[in-house]
């Protein structure tokens, strides 16, 4: 064991981490942006907008991210003739998948306020982006904190994926280090812990929060 | 506005149809061995976790902990590359040397261990929803601890426990493409193989794409058919 390693390329691997964290805040804005529009888009009565919505929410759910990864790094750029940066396209990537899952997120926080809040809502006279806006999304929004944060937990590890398309993120800084200075062990060890110990602390925050939310009710 | 001639015959091709199913067997083969270690090492932690002793319960959680918040790439990176060198050195020579399938081997024990965390996630939730008359009820007719659980509870639980499970058994068949960067050639390893040869990517993903949408929504559909067939009398279930 020779833990100088992570001591002598610490530089390196703390600049992957900052491009983890921008790859994950900005996948996470546009993800949970997105998935309001395509959650409400899901349960709109209209079937010409709650058809597509369904459609794309299953399509996504049922693909593996790397493939998506694939398809937007190195297939998107092939059907309309312009190439993006690795840095660029995993963003699209990420945001395009997990805004299917957000949505389902959504939907489910939408779908438990009862219907008499919107009835209420509607009886006082507002409009239907009114009475989503003011009344149903910040009581939704409030329901599903602790299930939006266990997914930007989830969305944080799988901006590890942005490996297979050669982005310097921080697990390929570790395996490019390892590379050069074969120490396996101690590098894997120390990217593990330093996801164990990120994720754990927004998990354990997480619970906490989940608490004060039930004893709030 | 597209420019790219499209070659669908590709995917049919000789050696390529057979490489690309083969593939498909693969990916079914590595997350099924994957799914049933998961779930054996799964129930295994779930009953550390709702049991009374406190040092179970202390390894329980940390297990949970440790295996869900590492990310699957890191995990699987660690058993291929870490891992082996933790042998002494004419024993790492011989496992990467004579196992000619070490890396599907090492992605089914990394991809257990991580769905494991999971499925025993649901096993507890499931556990502890089972209602406490179910419990006092067996006492009271005289059932033992372990009869109680073996006929009661259990079943009662695996039943509960159906949904959940088909969700983290597609995931866990999704993330068995994360074993391509070690190189196992399951679907999207195959994809990517047969990209370098041809340069025809565009229609092996699709293909790839469409393998995924296919083989996803068969299980959905088998899984709603056993869902319904298990249903418990009196219980409002859901329609998807």
């Amino acid at each position: 064991m020779d833990w100088t390693v992570i001591s002598r390329n610490i530089d390196f691997l703390l600049g992957g981490l900052v491009v983890t964290f921008q790859l994950a805040v900005i996948s996470l804005a546009g993800g949970i942006f997105f998935g309001v529009l395509l959650g409400l888009a899901r349960i709109s009565s209209r079937k010409y907008i709650s058809c597509p919505a369904t459609l794309y929410i299953h399509f996504f759910r049922s693909q593996p991210l790397i493939l998506v990864i694939f398809w937007f790094y190195f297939f998107v750029p092939i059907l309309f003739g312009k190439p993006m940066s690795a840095f660029i396209s995993a963003i699209i990537g990420f945001i395009a998948f997990e805004t299917a899952y957000f949505a389902e997120i959504i939907r489910g926080g939408i779908q438990s306020i009862s219907k008499g809040q919107m009835q209420a809502a509607y009886a006082t006279g507002m409009k239907h982006h009114q009475v989503m806006r003011y009344i149903v999304l910040p009581q939704a929004l409030k329901n599903m904190l602790p299930s939006l944060m266990t997914q930007s937990i989830v969305l944080f590890q799988d901006t590890s994926l942005a490996y297979v398309i050669g982005l310097q993120e921080f697990l390929r800084r570790t395996s490019l280090v390892d590379s050069r200075e074969v120490k396996s062990i101690e590098l894997y060890l120390f990217s593990a812990l330093v996801y164990l110990v990120i994720c754990l602390t927004m998990s354990l925050f997480v619970r906490r929060f989940e608490n004060k939310v039930h004893q709030g009710v | 506005m597209i420019d790219y001639n499209f070659d669908w015959g590709i995917i049919w091709q000789q050696p390529y149809g057979p490489l690309f199913l083969n593939g498909i067997k693969t990916t079914l083969i590595l997350s099924a061995c994957a799914w049933i270690l998961a779930f054996c090492l799964g129930i295994l932690v779930s009953v550390f976790r709702v049991s009374s002793s406190k040092p179970l319960r202390f390894f329980g959680a940390t297990y949970v902990e440790v295996f869900r918040n590492i990310p699957l790439l890191v995990q699987v990176f660690f058993w291929y590359f870490a891992m082996p060198s933790l042998f002494p050195k004419p024993m790492e020579l011989w496992l990467y040397d004579n196992i000619s399938n070490l890396p599907f081997f090492l992605g089914i024990l990394a991809l257990a261990f991580y769905t494991s965390a999971r499925v025993s996630e649901v096993f507890r939730s499931t556990l502890l929803s089972v209602p406490h008359g179910q419990y006092r009820a067996a006492y009271s007719t005289g059932l033992t601890p372990y009869k109680t659980y073996r006929f009661v509870v259990l079943p009662y639980a695996f039943r509960l426990s159906i949904p959940p499970l088909t969700t983290e058994f597609l995931s866990c068949f999704k993330n068995s493409a994360l074993t391509m960067t070690i190189g196992v050639l399951e679907i999207t390893g195959t994809t990517a193989y047969i990209e370098s040869f041809t340069w025809r990517g565009l229609e092996v993903t699709t293909a790839a794409s469409f393998s995924y949408l296919v083989i996803t929504l068969c299980i959905i559909a088998l899984m709603a058919f056993v869902e319904k067939k298990t249903r418990i009398a009196g219980m409002i279930h859901q329609a998807r």
